[in-house]
């Protein structure tokens, strides 16, 4: 297949003015450029979302420390959270899908590659207005700054009574703006895996990839559809003497907490599901073998994402809610973990009976698997509604989740970053510092995030700037900021990685990994524009495995 | 097409920091545990798993069955994945052939499906009976009825069948098995969302604007019990602290006796108490016997029973409040307290007459 193909270089970007250069990037449609500025626009935020928890840590280094005010406290939790959700991991999921999704069907763009660009740049805007924030926030009354209403901005906190100014504005129309950027994205990547799939792919021969952000992006147009009502009944409270969340006119706090949640679950799994995606693809490629039980891990995807629609008030067990509520949703929580078990188990066999190479990508998706099952298993405990009493809101959910996007979310995307890089910069990712980043961001990780679970055991609540001393919180808190730091100096390696592989790095050629789905089929980076010079046709899941075995080839088996 | 057969060394580091850093987690938790049982008398570190109170109990019950579920996964998964990880890594004595290609087993498949889907019913069986037994308890007719309601950023405590009104620092009666009384609180809010948290004694119930929550405890053991709110509301969330006494039941009843009293009028500082009923005090504090009736901060008619000033963010002492007075953010930056803006000398007065509300 890799015949096909034809060469065919662009133009030279040396001979054109920069202008020029600039001008083609802002304004193209091409899956690939966008998915490109979506992964570098999320890695901006990413440094600045890590400067803002940088700071949160060393404020929390010990008890009584005024390192920061309160009020830049606040304003940090909640920069930091909303920056990292909604400017950092959304995006970089959404860059990978645009420029994988395409390549991995066969197709030569996106469904509507105009409707793409303007959804990157809706988003862009988006998080640009949030952190205008910073100096508009203000507005006339002089009160607030950057929003301080925490990334939940929980009814009525985010009322005119109690945020006056309009820094909670800007949160509210960022979120609005990106939600509606990240809704058309998901209309753009269902309708180009239900109609752009090259001659062949049928929809059980589509890479798991392909699959899970399918699946991800339905729940993307569920669960970002009630949050961007919210921000708008929100607004319509602010400026239009709306009630529906201003208690003191009779409106109803919970009802935010609803709206929020039902977004806000869903959004945990539209964020892990495409690093299971990642995790699909790069362990069978570097254990040698064939994903274990396809249809099994399409069907728990699936029914992950049914599930986890009816789980979004086990965010609220604590807000008084009858024993009969908490009891189904206690249920549906646990249920959740069967088929996030199943698909762990999938994973190991997958490696099992494989010859795992311990490549940069597959140590991270090791770390994942890992650090997911504990995630998991966290998870269960906060699931039990009585043990949620005690644990919710307190440093334990903190740790948990940052368990979930960080051993897991991140993890899974340091993965993808060594694994894909070759694909988009045409060279390979230095080995020598992937190992240096991998094993200090391991250990800076579980510094961190694992002795973060215990103050949440001995009654540390979460959003606080200080903490009394002698309540057995100092140490640990100590220790938990010299954790940040570390994972802080790895992330610079990182960073360092992928600007000096960028020039010095070895040529990556089309298939590094030897692997099996149709972008290692075409150069590296792949063609502008077009992908495929002539669009290919499949017989199998793995048609690189069928090229590269002619004589034993998948199609054969499915 | 050739196929490329990696040479590589078995990455023995990564198991084996694996396996330190995630048993790291469990022993934590588990010395986090042990710290806590270890001194019994000692309260000052509130660790829901030293518990004193019949729901704080019955939820340590729940989290020990859990945590020996998910720890049991843990180890069983865990040792799968560093088996897998150490077994099948590949060898540099490989020939260069991929290995066998397996594309699943139903089966298997099962198995992995059907064990999740019997634990979760044995955890939800355990869950669901610890919800019952501490949401739908009922309520004895010796239970000590308050009503607590969470401001900006401080806690009121009404004992509406007492007439005791006070704040920040709630008192509650011992509960014996034989003869309980426990505390039955109502859950309301001023102003935003605000969780009343005692690790030791019970899980965290939110206080939310219009709507009443409801949540109960019983200490077994008399002590100072301490937590604070849980639930973000606003600058000042960190110094919203909460104490909780649990008194003998004489020590009790002598408490509610000194809070029924009416405030002490010592003439003797007759200047302090003008001062207070001639400036803006009185808008936002109570003194039962003047005219100040305000209701948006502390009531302070037992003010000096109280062991500390502004949530527990200080020690009541005659400095401190007088700080507090003068500069409230010296204390607790962005509180709701205004700085009064007093001379000297009425700012003196004043922290004398307050000296008096004993």
């Amino acid at each position: 297949m890799s015949s096909d193909v034809m060469a065919i270089q662009s133009a030279d970007a040396a001979g054109r003015s920069w202008t020029e250069v600039l001008h083609e990037w802002v304004t193209t449609v091409d899956h690939k450029r966008l998915g490109v500025l979506y992964i570098l626009y999320a890695l901006f935020f990413l440094v600045i979302g890590g400067i803002e928890a940088t700071i949160i840590r060393i404020q929390l280094m010990r008890p009584h420390n005024d390192f920061v005010s309160p009020q830049v406290f606040n304003r940090m939790f909640t920069m930091h959270g909303t920056t990292m959700i909604f400017f950092v991991a959304m995006p970089i999921l959404f860059g990978f899908a645009n420029y994988l999704v395409p390549l991995m069907i066969g197709a030569r763009d996106m469904a509507f590659p105009r409707l793409n660009a303007f959804s990157f740049w809706l988003t862009a805007f988006g998080g640009f207005l949030l952190y205008f924030s910073f100096l508009g926030g203000s507005g006339l009354y002089g009160a607030g700054n950057a929003p301080d209403v925490g990334w939940w901005a929980y009814a009525p906190l985010a009322s005119r009574a109690f945020s006056p100014g309009h820094s909670s504005d800007y949160w509210t129309i960022a979120l609005l703006a990106s939600g509606f950027g990240s809704i058309a994205t998901a209309i753009n990547i269902i309708a180009t895996i239900i109609s752009m799939r090259c001659p062949g792919m049928t929809l059980g021969r589509m890479p798991l990839f392909a699959w899970l952000n399918l699946v991800m992006s339905g729940m993307v147009l569920l669960a970002i559809s009630p949050l961007s009502a919210a921000q708008i009944m929100l607004l319509v409270d602010r400026y239009l003497g709306g009630h529906f969340f201003d208690t003191q006119a009779g409106g109803s706090a919970t009802l935010w907490m609803h709206f929020f949640w039902i977004f806000g679950h869903p959004e945990v799994y539209v964020l892990i599901i495409p690093c299971f995606a990642f995790a699909s693809e790069i362990i069978p490629v570097f254990s040698r073998k064939p994903i274990f039980g396809y249809p099994v891990m399409v069907g728990a995807t699936v029914c992950i994402a049914f599930v986890s629609m009816s789980v979004w008030a086990h965010h609220m067990f604590t807000i008084g809610m009858n024993s009969y509520a908490n009891s189904f949703f206690a249920i549906t929580t646990m249920a959740v973990g069967v088929p996030t078990g199943i698909k762990i188990f999938n994973w190991l066999g997958t490696m099992w009976g494989g010859k795992i190479q311990f490549k940069t990508p597959m140590l991270f998706c090791i770390g994942f698997l890992f650090q997911f099952l504990i995630a998991g298993l966290t998870g269960i405990m906060l699931s039990a509604a009585p043990f949620n009493w005690q644990l919710s809101g307190s440093y334990f959910v903190v740790a948990h989740f940052h368990y979930v996007i960080v051993g897991g979310i991140l993890f899974a995307l340091f993965g993808a970053f060594y694994y894909w890089y070759p694909k988009i910069t045409g060279r390979m990712l230095s080995e020598t510092l992937g190992k240096l980043h991998f094993w200090l961001f391991l250990i800076g990780f579980h510094l961190t995030f694992d002795l973060m679970h215990i103050p949440g055991v001995l009654g540390m609540p979460r959003r606080i700037y200080t903490y009394e001393p002698g309540r057995g919180w100092d140490t640990l808190n100590y220790l938990v900021t010299i954790g940040a730091f570390v994972q802080s100096i790895a992330t610079l390696v990182f960073v360092a990685n992928l600007i000096v592989s960028y020039f010095k790095g070895k040529k990556a050629g089309n298939d590094p990994w030897d692997a099996w789905t149709l972008e290692w089929s075409v150069s590296s980076p792949p063609p502008p524009a077009y992908n495929f010079a002539s669009i290919p046709t499949v017989a199998s899941r793995r048609p690189l495995w069928d090229l590269k075995h002619p004589e034993d080839p998948d199609s054969r088996y499915e | 097409m050739r196929i490329v057969e990696t040479m590589q060394k078995a990455d023995w580091p990564t198991i084996i920091s694996r396996v330190v850093g995630v048993a790291l987690l469990f022993a934590g938790v588990l010395l986090a545990a042990g710290l806590c049982t270890a001194t019994p008398q000692d309260n000052s570190v509130p660790s829901i798993f030293d518990s004193h109170s019949t729901p704080a109990d019955s939820i340590r019950h729940l989290s020990f069955f859990v945590l020996g579920v998910t720890g049991l996964i843990f180890l069983v998964v865990f040792s799968l994945l560093s088996y897998v990880v150490v077994k099948f890594r590949s060898r540099a004595a490989d020939t260069v052939r991929e290995p066998a290609q397996v594309y699943g087993s139903t089966q298997i498949e099962l198995a992995w499906t059907i064990i999740p889907v019997l634990i979760v019913v044995v955890l939800f069986l355990a869950t669901a009976r610890v919800i019952h037994a501490i949401q739908d308890a009922p309520k004895p007719a010796e239970a000590v009825e308050v009503t607590a309601i969470g401001h900006q950023f401080w806690w009121e405590f009404r004992y509406p069948g007492l007439g005791v009104v006070t704040a920040n620092e709630l008192h509650v009666p011992v509960s014996d098995s034989s003869h309980p009384t426990p505390t039955f609180l109502r859950l309301l809010s001023a102003d935003t969302d605000h969780s009343f948290w005692i690790p030791q004694l019970a899980g965290k119930t939110d206080l939310i604007p219009n709507r009443v929550n409801e949540t109960w405890l019983d200490p077994h053991e008399t002590g100072l019990f301490l937590g604070q709110c849980a639930q973000y509301c606003g600058t000042q969330h960190a110094k919203m602290l909460l104490r909780v006494y649990a008194d003998g039941p004489e020590d009790f009843k002598v408490w509610i006796r000194g809070q029924q009293h009416p405030a002490n009028q010592d003439e003797r500082e007759a200047a302090g108490r003008r001062v207070f009923e001639t400036t803006a005090c009185l808008n936002c504090h109570a003194v039962g016997g003047t005219n100040g009736t305000g209701r948006f901060g502390p009531d302070l008619t037992h003010l000096m029973s109280r062991h500390t000033l502004a949530s527990g963010a200080a020690e009541n002492t005659p400095e401190n409040l007088r700080l507090w007075i003068e500069n409230p953010d010296a204390i607790k930056p962005g509180s709701l307290m205004p700085a009064m803006k007093l001379s000297d000398a009425d700012l003196d007065a004043l922290v004398r007459y307050l000296e008096t509300l004993r």
